[in-house]
């Protein structure tokens, strides 16, 4: 075979395997090597609900896509250049995301009888029943390649079988002329108690890149630059992790102790483990006994003058609403994040959606409205967190910080930023009695938010509570103070539009379609957008951060052009809240609701059919 | 400071209905604070009064101190939010049958586990006053009412019970109309380090009228009830002729100077006893076999979950290499885009 070295500027891997065979492990550590060697990167990890589904099965199929780039790489790639199949049935569940010209790698020590049945294939050849002759596939003996290398090491055989995925690895460093000391140093740091395991994971990996280079099966190998990012120090970061830390910067931004409390759900329990790691940033962690103890507690926490924060999932979501609506009447800073997943009930909970913003919008009894915020990208996690926390405590209203799976386990390269940057955030403390006597629900001017006053001051007592009050906080069921109330916090929300930047468009600022999206789906939209322009279309893209409160200047934006289509991972909720606010226009959707984020393809396929 | 029960009056004008027993509860612990205050030298403005749903929950806007009127059965996970964020607070919840043991069971049994410091007074009146008149956890089997027109056909919980397998470290009971004990067990609630719950027999005059009428009638109280004291004799009765010994495996009441009994004979009360054996039985004992067990029945030390989550963080401070968030963000790998 003619071996080829491909110079190109992205190349898409998917590593699948059971469940159990450690590739989110393998994806990550290729993820990182590629960052740390100055690519551009974006990870998918996609993975099922069982933690050891059947051995061999499609059900218990994981799979991590890593997106390496010498230019901009938003999103994790639609279709893979090489796919790294660990069984039969991870070839099965995955052959319909390769190229026409991908190069297939696959554990021929699994292909046997037995594992391709159990994959439920209907002939003996996979290959030829999934109609993959036409790509390069190489079979690699990989499970006995690693029981010869391991055979001195001393290890058990079940710890010499689970060190497979890092012969796998080795082989894409081959392919991919990837460097290996950070997974060097990863071992080391990982099994710092067991140096005969990091001994035995060097030389599989080394046997792997080396058993690449000598098969000559290997049909391409890549080099794919570095990508020009802009100087600094990067680092790679997932959206679980950015969220996190971003809380973490309000809270000493703000000078307020962080209190998080919270149940563990997938896809958000990594927020809660991140944060219970930061107990030397004074951040307080409660595992609380279900999803309501979370925000109840995180209330009790406002109200004594943390910064207060709950973290969930759809499902969990659910359980706070009632919780929720007394943050709302009390009007205490909170941030509820919701790392949204595919619904409705338990749904499809490893798999990303959007389809909770109906909730975050209207899931609450009476005259509630809550602020929302959604994050775009992984990184951008930490400054929509920081914001979501800035907005809590200035406004004294809780916030809703909508992620989404996709971006909660996603991954991406980030320039470090600097807290120098970042605003300071004031919150409304009150510190001594001003005037007697103290009002709690009493409102400042600018922003309409109330005073905060921790118990522990002297002079300050007062009750706050679920049952309707005046602004001198005394229980009121008269129905023009309600009316009254119900006013005032509504237009404390709305009043935050005036603290938001302007909605911008990327891409001339009129013309013929303007794509429309919100939170996770940016990168999906952004490379759609370079690839209809490229093609010479009239088409601009304007991504919302900022979900409620819109900014201001929205109709003006929107009136700009012809066209208008939504797109986002639900049937059309974004689209129908657009059309209760600004009925003047049209909107064309484009939708999907499988569990998946959109591919390019998709999205440029939807654009045209307006055009 | 020297305080009165008059500074811990709010303004607002108490709306339960006249000759509840909420009213009796509300003065044993107006009076109280003042003794509190001087005896563990705290300030009024420290104190947080936290509640959930339910006749008792309106407890907070009668009470001049910080209080929080949370929504139905979360008051303990409101009130355990409010003493971890800032340790110095003195926390009060203030809950019934149904707000605590029915929708709220699930924090009650957690806050108690954790052994959070805070004091639960539970005001158990055995029925849904508020939604006038529907049974409670813990109404009686067969009791009728508005959802039990045919009497109820479940068991009640005995909030004792439950502490105890929680692992409680503090349970002690009294009766509404016992104002001078309920004021006593406020104190040693306050001082006590750990979640301390407190059962309060409390009549509801409109819905569930004379329900603990067969101990609490002034005229047979002193027969039909005990008040345990640390390190006092079981004794009790108008003549405190009658006490109370291990007979077997059970506990038996017996008149002392009859059957050979002498006071010798009689148990003395230990509160501090870490094994729960005892203090369940007697928390177990009913009218008529037994009288009902009232006072601190329990009492143990133990670390407070609030302790031991300041502890860690101090810890962690001193031995982390971070203490910002920019070294935060540049902890573990990076790397230089020249």
């Amino acid at each position: 075979m003619q071996h080829k070295v491909i110079d190109t500027d992205e190349v898409v891997v998917r590593f699948t395997g059971d469940s159990g065979d450690g590739m989110q492990l393998t994806g990550s550590l290729f993820a990182d090597a590629s960052a740390l060697y100055g690519n551009d990167v974006s990870t998918f990890p996609d993975f099922p609900a069982e933690i050891r589904a059947p051995q061999g099965t499609i059900s218990g199929v994981s799979g991590f896509q890593v997106n390496i780039g010498s230019g901009e790489i938003k999103t994790p790639g639609d279709f893979c250049d090489v796919i790294v199949a660990m069984n039969p049935a991870a070839l099965k569940a995955n052959a319909r995301w390769a190229k026409p010209t991908a190069t297939i790698i696959l554990d021929s020590d699994t292909f046997d009888e037995k594992g391709i049945l159990k994959a439920g294939f209907k002939t003996n050849d996979p290959i030829a029943e999934l109609k993959l002759q036409d790509h390069n596939i190489v079979f690699a003996p990989i499970t006995s390649l690693t029981k010869e290398s391991l055979k001195d090491s001393g290890l058990d055989p079940k710890a010499i079988i689970r060190s497979k995925n890092m012969f796998t690895l080795g082989m894409c460093y081959y392919m991919f002329n990837r460097p290996m000391e950070h997974t060097f140093v990863y071992l080391e740091r990982k099994f710092r108690k067991n140096p005969s395991i990091i001994e035995a994971n060097k030389k599989v990996l080394q046997d792997g890149y080396n058993y690449a280079g000598n098969i000559q099966a290997i049909p391409n190998t890549y080099i794919i630059h570095p990508a020009p990012l802009e100087k600094g120090t990067y680092r790679n970061i997932n959206g679980n992790q950015a969220t996190a830390w971003g809380l973490l910067a309000a809270s000493e931004k703000s000078g307020r102790p962080l209190f998080c409390g919270s149940y563990p759900i997938t896809p958000a329990t990594s927020i809660l483990e991140e944060l219970a790691l930061h107990k030397e940033l004074n951040a307080k962690t409660l595992q609380c006994e279900d999803e309501i103890a979370g925000i109840c507690t995180a209330i009790g926490a406002a109200y004594a003058g943390n910064f207060a924060i709950t973290t969930t999932s759809g499902p969990g979501f659910s359980l706070k609403t009632e919780a929720l609506g007394l943050a709302m009447i009390t009007e205490l800073p909170l941030v509820v994040v919701d790392v949204q997943r595919g619904g409705p009930s338990t749904g499809i909970p490893t798999k990303t959606e959007q389809t909770d913003l109906n909730q975050a919008l209207y899931g609450r009894n009476g005259e509630c409205p809550v602020a929302i915020i959604a994050a775009h990208s992984p990184s951008h996690c930490f400054d929509a967190a920081f914001y979501a926390g800035k907005f809590a405590m200035e406004h004294m209203m809780p916030v809703i910080l909508l992620t989404e799976g996709f971006l909660g386990n996603g991954s991406e390269p980030w320039k470090i930023p600097s807290m120098k940057d970042y605003p300071e955030i004031n919150p409304p403390v009150i510190t001594a009695l001003e005037e007697i006597p103290f009002w709690p629900f009493k409102r400042d001017s600018e922003r309409l938010s109330r005073r905060w006053a921790f118990p522990g001051t002297i002079g300050l007592e007062h009750r706050v509570g679920g049952l309707e009050k005046d602004n001198n906080g005394a229980v009121s069921s008269d129905p023009l103070v309600h009316e009254r109330m119900v006013g005032e916090r509504a237009a404390k929300v709305a009043k935050m539009a005036e603290f938001i930047p302007e909605q911008t468009v990327v891409g001339e600022d009129r013309g013929e379609v303007l794509i429309v999206g919100w939170g996770g789906t940016y990168g999906h939209l952004y490379t759609a957008l370079r690839q209809l322009q490229k093609e010479g279309k009239s088409v601009s893209l304007t991504h919302f951060d900022y979900i409620f409160p819109l900014p201001t200047n929205t109709a003006d934006l929107f009136s700009k052009f012809k066209k208008i289509i939504v797109c986002e991972l639900n049937s059309g909720q974004f689209a129908n809240y657009l059309r209760t606010l600004h009925q003047q226009f049209h909107y064309h959707q484009c939708n999907k609701v499988q569990g998946q984020p959109f591919t390019v393809k998709e999205i440029v396929e939807a654009v045209k059919a307006i055009l | 400071m020297i305080y009165t029960p008059q500074d811990f009056k709010s303004n607002q004008e108490v709306k339960w209905c006249p000759g509840c027993g909420d009213h009796a509860i509300l003065a044993s612990i107006q009076r109280a604070m003042p003794e509190i205050c001087e005896s563990l030298n705290y300030t009024k403005e420290r104190f947080v009064f936290v509640s959930g749903i339910g006749c008792s929950s309106r407890f907070p806007y009668y009470m001049n101190t910080y209080g929080f009127h949370g929504i139905h059965g979360r008051a303990s996970a409101i009130a355990t939010g409010v003493k971890v964020a800032n340790p110095t607070l003195t926390v009060w919840q203030i809950t019934g049958d149904g707000d605590a043991l029915a929708i709220g069971g699930n924090h009650f049994i957690h806050a108690i586990r954790r052994n959070i410091d805070i004091n639960i007074i539970l005001f158990n009146n055995q029925i849904y006053g508020l939604t006038k008149g529907q049974y409670s956890p813990t109404s009686q089997l067969g009791k009728v009412t508005k959802t039990s027109p045919y009497g109820t056909v479940e068991h009640p919980f005995n909030p004792g019970a439950i502490v105890l397998g929680a692992r409680g470290t503090f349970f002690a009971r009294s009766i509404d109309v016992e104002l001078k004990l309920t004021q006593e067990i406020m104190v040693e609630s306050a001082k006590h380090d750990g979640t301390a719950v407190t059962e309060v027999l409390v009549n509801c005059v409109i819905f569930n009228d004379k329900t603990h009428a067969a101990v609490t009638d002034k005229e047979n109280r002193a027969d039909r009830t005990i008040i345990l004291r640390h390190g006092e004799p079981m004794i009790f009765g108008k003549d405190r002729d009658r006490g109370l010994i291990l007979y077997g495996r059970k506990l038996k009441a017996v008149k002392i100077g009859e059957g050979g009994i002498t006071e010798k004979d009689i148990l003395i009360h230990d509160a501090k006893e870490e094994n729960p054996g005892l203090h369940s039985m007697l928390i177990d004992m009913k009218y008529p076999e037994l009288p009902i067990a009232l006072g601190v029945i329990r009492a143990v030390n133990d670390k407070t979950y609030d302790d031991n989550v300041r502890d860690q963080v101090i810890d962690v401070m001193e031995h982390s290499q971070i203490h910002s968030m920019d070294e935060l963000l540049h902890s573990g790998a990076t790397w230089e885009v020249k």
